[in-house]
């Protein structure tokens, strides 16, 4: 087991981080209350279903969303202790691919389709580092053999159409480690590849983050991507983070009755079981959510305080943290 | 974000080989490569000075000598014909290349900033819109005073609101694919995103507008010199040799048909061409016919 050390300072920390959006004239929280570290050389999956706000909880971080339809509504986004909040927006396009990139669910619209991929690589390598373009044209090469591209020399001068999205995506992740950044977002980035791409997608993105000690927090609603590449797992639900562990702990014993439900719904080989379940209902809009628990609705636990206060994120072990009260009191009578 | 990765441009040699299975692009270009010839070695394939006057050969009608007639000062047709294709080409051209770039320029800033830019662009070009072409043409025209130099200016200033709007359109479409955050996630700043990303995949519908509007735009000249607000004499323009032609129009008929048939032709040439590119970019119509 490899628990992380707690004493090591994260080098990406959300600190409440409230995200709002605007809908018919009102701003309305998307993402609340938002916590969670990414250390260097560790993988911090965000788990949860559509609409859950983890696409957003990333785009917050890079400061990406749509100036006219979201907000930064509070709360401190923290790299390496610098509040990226704060930064004014031309030192945020700075650290953008510099300090820290971001990989697309897409592959297949996520390059320019009149740019050769080398090029694009290159222009990444151009915009942040004062290099010549036959430097720049040197190093693309080298990240493109990183990512392992195969004949890299040769196909740098092919154009997007030309490769398959597998061979894309790995392209993307060059673009994207081009300039070294120390955080990587990655937004699904397998959601869109047949398995056994995925499965080698996975792979070179968990060498990478060894090779260069990055810090990666890696977006999936798939159960079975968050086993095979994460360190640590913050379960999302309705813009907040109900459960937060180490991924042993998270899929041994969960705490949350959401994090459960979400294993119950995951097809498994190692069960017996002929029946999938699945979670009656669905995730509130953010402009219609509950008073308390925003899981309430939907849950088998529900008693009547958890529709009356919300309820905070309690520690229940050294990494785990949850966001119920009666498990925690649970937890509570048997400790 | 689109699940479907649609090219936002052909491929260049597809484009080719539709272009050439297009019969009308083949009369088109080959018309036009020959007004090109005739422009580009005019000194050689003239057969007369253009500027050479000569009073004894006064509106001679069409001879083997003269193939064309002469004019009124006794100057020979087919060369001032020749001539001319240089400054309509030139003016056509130069025109439609400068309100192309400023443009598709404001047109891409209008769609990629939106918001008080956007309406601030489009408002100009309602209101270039407004005037007739012709009426717009000549009041900068006048405005500036008759030159070469003038005239150009004038007619890109009428032609540039439909870059606008035919750049507007796919920059608001493409600002938002996934290329393009991508390109925003890696730091790359908007003018980057605008010139290095977005112009290049639309840059084939503002050159299929381009030799549209070239038309257009030497018959703005030939209108323009033909009011007397264009190239000053005694240079020959298509434009101002009918003019000049037009008080003998009814016993020297080969001083305003033959100019005319010239500005026709040309005008055709470039139509088709243009026609004929749009169909073989877009990928959508092609696939229709095919």
């Amino acid at each position: 087991m490899n628990f992380p050390l707690v004493s090591k300072p994260p080098v990406l920390e959300l600190r409440d981080l409230r995200t709002e959006f605007r809908i018919g004239g009102a701003w309305h929280a998307a993402v609340r209350e938002v916590s969670l570290q990414v250390s260097a050389n560790e993988t911090l999956a965000v788990v949860g279903e559509s609409g859950s706000g983890k696409s957003v909880t990333a785009l917050s971080v890079l400061r990406l969303l749509p100036q006219s339809a979201a907000r930064h509504g509070g709360g401190q986004v923290l790299l390496d202790g610098v509040d990226l909040a704060a930064l004014s927006e031309k030192q945020m396009t700075k650290l953008r691919g510099e300090a820290i990139a971001m990989i697309f669910q897409e592959p297949m619209t996520s390059l320019n389709p009149t740019m050769t991929v080398g090029d694009q690589i290159a222009e990444a390598i151009q915009q942040h580092r004062n290099v010549t373009k036959k430097e720049a044209r040197r190093l693309a090469l080298e990240v493109l053999e990183e990512v392992k591209i195969p004949a890299a020399a040769k196909r740098y001068d092919d154009y997007p159409h030309q490769f398959s999205g597998g061979m894309r995506q790995r392209v993307m992740i060059a673009m994207a480690l081009a300039c070294k950044p120390r955080v990587l977002l990655a937004d699904e980035p397998t959601t869109a590849l047949d398995v056994t791409i995925q499965a080698q997608i996975l792979s070179l993105l968990s060498e990478l983050k060894t090779a260069h000690g990055m810090g990666v927090m890696f977006i999936t609603h798939n159960l079975g991507v968050v086993a095979q590449i994460a360190d640590r797992v913050a379960v999302m639900y309705a813009g907040e983070v109900v459960e937060t562990a180490d991924v042993h702990t998270l899929f041994a014993r969960p705490m949350h009755p959401y994090t459960e439900a979400l294993l119950r719904a995951m097809p498994r080989v190692d069960g017996n079981s002929a029946e999938l379940e699945s979670i009656p209902g669905g995730v509130p809009a953010i402009n219609a959510l509950p008073k308390g628990c925003a899981f309430a609705p939907r849950c088998r636990l529900k008693e009547a305080r958890c529709e009356i206060d919300r309820p905070k994120l309690a520690r229940v072990g050294a990494t785990h943290q949850v966001r119920c009260v009666v498990r925690v009191e649970q937890h509570g009578d048997m400790a | 974000m689109s699940a479907v990765a649609t090219p936002a441009v052909a491929k260049p040699n597809s484009v080719w080989q539709a272009l050439r299975k297009n019969r009308m692009s083949w009369i088109g270009i080959g018309l036009l490569l020959l007004i090109v010839i005739a422009a580009v070695f005019a000194p050689l394939l003239a057969p007369f000075d253009p500027f050479q006057q000569n009073i004894a050969f006064r509106l001679e009608p069409p001879s083997a000598e003269f193939w064309l007639g002469t004019d009124s000062y006794g100057r020979d047709v087919l060369s001032r014909l020749i001539y001319g294709s240089r400054v309509s080409l030139l003016v056509g051209f130069v025109a439609i290349l400068i309100a192309m770039c400023i443009g598709s320029a404001l047109g891409i800033l209008a769609g990629y900033v939106g918001g008080m830019v956007d309406q601030i662009i489009m408002g100009l070009v309602d209101v270039l819109l407004s005037f007739p072409t012709l009426l717009l043409g000549i009041m900068v025209a006048a405005m500036l005073g008759a030159s070469l130099e003038n005239l150009i200016v004038a007619i890109a200033i009428t032609e540039i609101a439909p870059f606008i709007r035919v750049a507007r359109a796919p920059t608001i479409a493409l600002k938002q694919r996934d290329f393009v955050e991508a390109g925003r996630a890696l730091g790359f700043g908007p003018i980057r995103l605008m010139g290095v990303h977005i112009l290049p995949n639309m840059i084939s519908d503002v050159v299929v507008l381009g030799s549209l509007w070239m038309a257009s735009a030497i018959r703005t000249e030939a209108s323009l010199s033909f009011v007397g607000l264009g190239v000053p004499p005694p240079i020959a323009t298509w434009g101002s040799m009918i003019r000049e032609g037009f008080e003998h129009i009814l016993d020297a008929w080969w001083l305003t048909v033959f100019p005319s048939l010239a500005i026709l032709i040309t005008v055709l040439a470039l139509n088709l061409l243009g026609d004929a590119l749009r169909d073989a970019i877009d990928p959508k119509l092609r696939s229709e016919r095919a």
